[in-house]
């Protein structure tokens, strides 16, 4: 068998440490033992295929899923997504979840006292196309309030859930609008040591994907964790 | 061009609503081959309370030790509707439980083959980035002694990445801190 081209290490301060105190919750829940850092196998560098069969075309159109409009502002949420080589990731599975304009989930936890929209679920998924690029229709999700100090409201966001090519390129992620000012407020935003990598979370707004009329456009391009070595066939 | 990769963030207390869609209970469905498996366990925190807010995603090649992806270069068999993945998200007391069939024998590093496992990813709220881990089993003494990845775990703690027979299920937990807890890997 040929030698695994193994997937990068991640360069320090891009990614969250699982014990970060001003996030509560990872106190009870992060691992106080070291990590056993193994070789990459066959088993890592393989992963779960999905491909266009495995949605429907309306997933990726969150104000199309019920029979009326959601309240809220429309929205067009576009994409590449990437690895840290720049290259396009093709027909890999994207799942997007999100409150609804209030700031409300569906979820049968969510006690928030802002009202639930009959129109709105706040799922979505879609598969990238041969450059890597994706487009969901949404509403603005809402700010909303949380325990985890006084006075804490998580900025809008949705939750972005990505495969990739291998399970070493699994991510689940979240999305931000720009300028939001709960920004700096947020621990989830602020586990992210780097600055230009906390930025990444950032979506920009985007002319060329608003729809005139109808809705804003925001991008919000996705790298995932590229391969250690650029096998030589796949140069441009 | 060298980027580097997007911030992994927490799935959060609502992840069901995005991804229950995916709910694999039996990995392998009818007519795959291979010696069937019932694993069942809990999520636990650092307090010994079920995560409820929780998730695994499996990956594993089937009976021959084949993964239905384009980079195993193996010539093996692979059945029509293997994919080989599984998502089960915890009960309202951490629980978790799903069947499938035991993996066969893969390559590892150097052409030592891996002893039959299962990688496991868990998520939760509370954790902003999922945790790695592998399942093995019990009834493989000899694949589990020369496994390259096992051998890396200190002895002590090997034992939780083996389920516990008990009655037709085999029982694994992920306990997160303290004594048993789990061992994660970092790739």
């Amino acid at each position: 068998m040929k030698k695994i081209v193994g997937y990068r290490r991640p360069h320090p301060g891009t990614q969250p440490a699982y014990n970060y105190p001003p996030y509560r919750s990872t106190q009870k829940r992060c691992p106080t033992q070291p990590l056993v850092l193994p070789p990459q196998t066959l088993s890592e560098i393989t992963g779960p295929i999905f491909g266009h069969g495995d949605v429907k075309p309306t997933d990726h159109d969150l104000t199309r899923q019920h029979k009326g409009d959601p309240i809220g502002e429309r929205i067009v949420v576009t994409g590449r997504v990437l690895d840290e080589n720049g290259r396009s990731v093709p027909n890999t599975l994207i799942e997007v979840w999100q409150a609804n304009s209030s700031g409300r989930y569906p979820h049968r936890t969510d006690q928030h006292n802002a009202p639930i929209d009959p129109n709105f679920s706040g799922a979505g998924r879609t598969v990238t196309d041969a450059e890597g690029r994706y487009r969901f229709i949404t509403i603005r999700p809402g700010e909303y309030p949380w325990r985890n100090h006084f006075n804490a409201w998580r900025p809008a966001h949705i939750h972005f859930s990505l495969f990739g090519q291998a399970f070493l390129t699994r991510m689940v992620t979240q999305m931000y609008f720009p300028g939001d000012p709960l920004l700096p407020y947020d621990p989830m935003f602020t586990c992210i040591e780097n600055e230009a990598a906390r930025n990444r979370l950032v979506s920009v707004f985007d002319w060329e994907s608003t729809i005139p009329e109808q809705a804003l456009g925001y991008r919000f391009d996705i790298v995932l964790r590229g391969r250690e070595e650029t096998p030589m066939e796949k140069m441009p | 061009m060298s980027l580097f990769a997007s911030g992994n963030q927490t799935v959060g207390p609502y992840l069901h609503i995005g991804l229950e869609w995916l709910t694999t209970r039996d990995i392998a469905g009818k007519g795959i081959k291979g010696e069937r498996v019932a694993i069942a366990g809990r999520l636990l925190d650092g307090d010994g309370n079920g995560v409820n807010d929780g998730l695994i995603e499996i990956w594993q090649a089937n009976a021959e030790g084949k993964y239905a992806h384009p980079e195993d270069p193996q010539k093996k068999p692979l059945e029509k509707g293997w994919r080989g993945f599984g998502r089960i998200p915890t009960d309202a007391k951490g629980g978790f439980r799903f069947s499938t069939i035991k993996p066969g024998r893969v390559p590892g590093p150097g052409g030592v083959l891996q002893a039959p496992h299962l990688v496991v990813t868990v998520f939760m709220r509370g954790m902003l980035k999922h945790l790695m881990t592998r399942i093995y089993f019990a009834d493989e003494p000899g694949a589990n002694a020369e496994d390259p990845v096992l051998k890396l775990v200190p002895a002590p703690r090997r034992a939780t990445l083996i389920p516990k027979k008990k009655g037709r299920t085999l029982e694994w937990n992920v306990i997160l801190q303290g004594k048993n807890e789990t061992v994660f890997f970092d790739y």
